[in-house]
């Protein structure tokens, strides 16, 4: 069970970064970047879960992709279910840690001198070019930094996870939720602590290489001169 | 002088408590703007540049209509071929300074000959963060030029720089003009700039530039 929660848990947590990163990365730069009608509502929308209790967002998440919901049903009748599955932890994650994801891609973002996207354009970059070749090269390393600490929330995700996606071993038992199960159960205490010893490592992993590349943003893009 | 000025610029832009409005038409190829700090002289080259958007009236050169409210006619920088230099030079970072003069994709042999014609050429391996001002000035001024602007707006161009290049590099840009179609705008407080490389010279201040 213990091996079984720990790849579940990196499987969850890789798919969920990996689909969370294209709408962060433009999430984050429409954030940072430009002025439209409703961007505080958009901000508002984004960020909303970080400050929700995850077993409302579960819920919610729930009505709105279970086989009744306004999606589900949708989806239901294409053949795709969403709830209690594996699908359904990923899509947990990634609305969970997507908040902490743009927040720091759009740090990123607006961490990058303007004046060198103006540069560019004055060279003769049309602006698909200059996000190509300029912006986005220079928030690299902070939206690489995003991922790590989406994926190290990902590892962790419980409260929306067991609402939508459940605890079925095998296919939604993270690594929290077998903690969680083996709690439950009188003779579990040991095999839990080794699951609490993985999880700590896990996390203090993914903090070091959160702060390297952080540190590495900050030297690409000179914010450290002289230290 | 032709029947159509080179540049004739009409343009207005609010910047807080300062009104900016500038207005000239010229034919010559060499012109320089001079002001006290704070007169808006950066301003006018952001604005030829097309990086004010909100700029109001009109902008017109060689031929080309590139501002025209009243039409909403706007062409953007990358459509301009225009070099801007501005005075902090803002190299990428993330680029040598041969990937920084090949940015606009000049070719490896026109951009070494270039930086040795400003005396950066051994400075192609290096990143921008290990370079002097001057030299980052220098680099600069190379990689607009390779990108064959039609207009080139320096602002303080030879700030960073001691007697000695200043002499040539301002010797170097007024072969460049000298050789080519291309048309200088200079923004200096400097009159040693002024007198060596500006035909037509206008004054600013407060935001106010006219013949």
């Amino acid at each position: 069970m213990i091996g079984d929660a720990v790849w579940l848990s990196a499987g969850v947590a890789f798919w969920a970064t990996v689909a969370a990163t294209p709408f962060a990365v433009a999430t984050g730069w429409l954030l940072a970047r430009r002025s439209f009608f409703g961007k505080t509502l958009l901000s508002t929308i984004v960020y909303a879960p970080l400050v929700l209790p995850p077993v409302i967002t579960g819920f919610v998440l729930l009505k709105l992709l279970g086989r009744r919901g306004v999606i589900g049903g949708w989806l239901a009748d294409a053949g795709i279910a969403i709830p209690f599955t594996f699908t359904g932890a990923v899509i947990a994650a990634v609305v969970v840690g997507f908040p902490l994801f743009v927040a720091i891609v759009r740090h990123a973002f607006e961490a990058v001198d303007r004046r060198h996207d103006e540069v560019a354009a004055t060279l003769g970059l049309a602006p698909w070019r200059v996000f190509s070749r300029v912006t986005l090269p220079l928030a690299f390393p902070g939206i690489l930094a995003g991922a790590v600490l989406a994926f190290a929330r990902a590892l962790g995700e419980f409260g929306a996870t067991i609402v939508l996606a459940g605890n079925i071993e095998g296919e939604t038992r993270t690594i929290p939720m077998a903690v969680y199960t083996l709690l439950e159960s009188p003779t579990g205490e040991a095999a839990a602590w080794r699951l609490v010893g993985v999880s700590l490592g896990l996390s203090l992993a993914a903090m070091l290489g959160y702060e390297l590349l952080v540190r590495r943003h900050r030297k690409l893009l000179e914010l450290d001169h002289g230290r | 002088m032709g029947a159509d000025p080179r540049l004739a610029v009409d343009v207005a832009l609010d910047l807080g408590a300062l009104r900016l409005r500038a207005s000239f038409q010229t034919s010559s190829r060499r012109i320089a703007i001079v002001g006290p700090s704070g007169a808006g002289k950066s301003t006018v080259l952001r604005i030829l540049a097309g990086l004010e958007p909100d700029a109001r009236g009109r902008i017109a050169f060689s031929g080309e209509r590139w501002l025209d409210r009243d039409a909403r006619l706007f062409v953007p920088p990358y459509l301009r071929r225009i070099g801007w230099v501005p005075q902090d030079p803002r190299l990428f970072p993330h680029r040598s300074v041969l990937d920084n003069l090949r940015f606009a994709g000049a070719s490896y042999t026109d951009a070494s000959a270039l930086a040795a014609q400003l005396g950066v050429e051994g400075l192609l391996t290096r990143r921008p963060r290990h370079l002097s001002g001057g030299e980052a000035q220098r680099v600069a001024l190379a990689r607009a030029l390779l990108a064959r602007p039609r207009l080139l707006l320096l602002d303080e161009p030879f700030s960073a720089l001691d007697a000695t290049r200043r002499r040539d590099v301002s010797a170097r840009i007024k072969d460049t003009v000298a050789a080519s179609e291309l048309t200088l705008v200079l923004v200096t407080h400097d009159e040693r700039e002024v007198a060596s490389l500006a035909e037509e010279v206008y004054a600013m201040s407060e935001g106010q530039l006219a013949p």
